[in-house]
């Protein structure tokens, strides 16, 4: 029983503004449709009494000061980017929303 | 589309439908850094300059939470009498939009730091109790540019620019639970909610909380339903940046839904967009569901589990809250429930306080800060503490005047002067020559230029009406350019006709 079904592949394409042909759509649906189901291998072996985990360190408040330390020069970090323009990333049009 | 020439007035809207309104205010904490790194959050920096690998989501960094942002959530979450989380979580929140360049916020989703409060509010002399919902710790996202449509808006332009300083900066999320008030005050309580809260968070020191500066917004979610039914279908109104909008985009908001619902139609749940120049609200993005944003336990930071010691501790650190204190003001000011209630609306609690501190009369403050410099603050469309006056300015003005050095219409020049940046009070009176003349020399002087001139006045005078008084004065006054202490001019005139 396949656990993602292509209409919920096609709401994510939607989510993530790809438009995404039918024929692609099938294909993804198959292959992730394969990743969750190895993933979900693991239940299999967890019991009941075994709480799910979100973190591998049994730590709790790790706090830094709120003191600044440098920062990255700006010409750096756009010289990273694909594209900048007025010292501001700059990205393709944004669709559907509003900022 | 908005059916803006159908739309019913506000009070045929409520006899139909009740409003139920939910708030979500997002606070700008004041920290010297960002949420999970080092980098400085000074604002106006040059863009981009203020970024560093962890909040430009570069591979390989990693968070580390700033501790007097955790400090600040609790802090708020009790003075809103919320509980305090005994452990917490971060999540991530994933959306497709570069307002992030990590292609998620850590937020928090089911576990909030603080829940389960309330806070009073005050509409008319009556007491409204708001519920809290719950108060979160996230990150502040950046800020985009949309460049080649109209007037910056996303719809129409070629491509958008992305300045990533405030990405990081700690936001403190705060949800109200559904607020059912009598109708009629509900737009005014959502505004005295802001405006209360606004106050909470300046004693509280955590942020300046000024809305011009997005340091706090408010987005406003109303929905409407008939008496005894469900709630009905919400929208969330996003970009309402100051306390009277709040109000208006309520109100535009009821009407609205009002309108839709009496005609038969539905209320589509969606994001609404505030434009303070029209006065309306226009259709956003279709709301994402939460399951959209497919929320999970940030695995980079470890929970936050504050100790009960840590809790009790920060409770000791707590401010008088905000209404017990403008009780005592009030009681210690002397002033009405109306005076009072114009002076916390006008934001300028603090100031009036500091200027009565620094000797002033609370009056003298008050009408100050609430007339000339409000005045001068609103057409430069700045907030009152920008408006370039000083608390202990408006205190020196007032110890002039009340050493007879001022009379009004000086004072008023010599305020009109110090916010035009010219200096202090004193600077300003020497620079501008505004001394009042109430040396007999040359005071005598204009009296009797003024008696020479209106024989048929001074004759009144002696012959007893001293309502006639005023006329002279009023040419003594014109003599001197304003200049005169209208009180020895007043003395002279007699002197001089009614020996």
């Amino acid at each position: 029983m396949p656990s993602i079904s292509r209409e919920e592949v096609a709401h994510l394409a939607r989510l993530a503004r790809l438009d995404l042909a039918p024929d692609e759509l099938d294909h993804l649906a198959g292959q992730l449709d394969q990743i969750l189901g190895a993933v979900a291998q693991v239940t299999e072996v967890a019991a009941d009494d075994i709480p799910p985990t979100s973190h591998a360190l049994p730590l709790t408040n790790v706090y830094r000061d709120d003191e600044p330390r440098p920062c990255l020069p700006a010409e750096s970090v756009l010289a990273a980017a694909p594209a900048a323009e007025d010292g501001r990333f700059r990205v393709p049009q944004i669709l559907g929303e509003e900022a | 589309m908005t059916v803006t020439t159908a739309l019913p007035t506000f009070d045929e809207a409520i006899a139909a439908f009740e409003p139920v309104m939910g708030m979500e205010v997002h606070v700008e904490l004041g920290t010297a850094t960002k949420m999970f790194c080092g980098c400085s959050t000074t604002f106006g920096a040059e863009p981009n300059s203020q970024v560093c690998p962890v909040c430009l989501g570069l591979p390989g960094s990693l968070p580390v939470v700033n501790r007097v942002a955790v400090e600040s959530a609790i802090r708020i979450g009790l003075a809103l009498n919320c509980s305090i989380a005994e452990w917490c979580r971060f999540a991530r929140k994933n959306y497709f939009y570069p307002d992030m360049p990590k292609n998620f916020q850590v937020s928090q989703y089911d576990e909030p730091i603080a829940f389960d409060g309330w806070m009073d509010v005050t509409v008319d002399a009556e007491t409204y109790r708001i519920g809290i919902e719950r108060a979160h710790m996230e990150e502040d996202t950046g800020k985009s540019l949309h460049v080649g449509g109209a007037t910056g808006r996303i719809h129409g332009a070629s491509h958008s620019l992305l300045d990533y300083n405030r990405s990081g900066i700690p936001l403190i999320e705060i949800v109200t639970k559904p607020i059912e008030v009598p109708p009629a005050v509900a737009p005014a309580v959502a505004r005295a909610y802001v405006t209360e809260l606004r106050e909470l968070i300046r004693a509280l020191g955590v942020s300046e909380a000024r809305m011009e500066l997005g340091q706090l917004r408010c987005d406003a979610n109303v929905s409407l339903r008939k008496a005894g039914d469900p709630y009905g279908t919400r929208t969330e109104t996003k970009n309402v940046n100051s306390l009277r909008s709040v109000e208006r985009a309520v109100t535009f908001e009821i009407r609205r839904q009002a309108a839709v619902l009496s005609d038969g139609g539905r209320i589509v749940q969606e994001t609404r967009h505030w434009h303070e120049d029209t006065g309306e609200t226009t259709s956003g993005r279709t709301k994402e569901e939460a399951e959209d944003y497919r929320y999970f336990p940030e695995p980079d930071l470890v929970p936050v589990a504050p100790s009960r010691e840590w809790v009790d501790e920060l409770r000791g650190t707590l401010p008088e809250p905000p209404a017990a204190r403008r009780a005592r003001l009030q009681a210690e000011w002397g002033f009405t429930d109306l005076e009072m209630r114009d002076v916390v609306n006008a934001g300028a609690v603090s100031l009036v306080s500091a200027t009565v501190e620094a000797g002033a009369p609370a009056g003298g403050a008050k009408k100050w800060w609430l007339g000339e410099i409000a005045r001068v603050a609103n057409e430069r469309g700045v907030a009152l503490e920008d408006a370039g006056i000083a608390p202990a300015d408006v205190a020196r003005v007032e110890e002039l005047i009340a050493a007879g050095a001022l009379n009004d219409k000086l004072a008023r020049q010599v305020v009109e002067g110090v916010l035009a940046g010219e200096g202090g009070p004193d600077v300003v009176v020497s620079a501008r020559g505004l001394q009042l003349v109430n040396d007999d020399a040359a005071l005598g002087t204009a009296v009797d230029e003024a008696i020479a001139a209106q024989p048929d006045v001074a004759d009144k005078i002696r012959g007893g009406n001293l309502g006639a008084v005023g006329a002279l004065i009023g040419a003594v006054m014109k003599a001197t350019r304003g200049q005169a202490d209208a009180k020895r001019a007043r003395e002279l005139i007699l002197e001089r006709l009614q020996p």
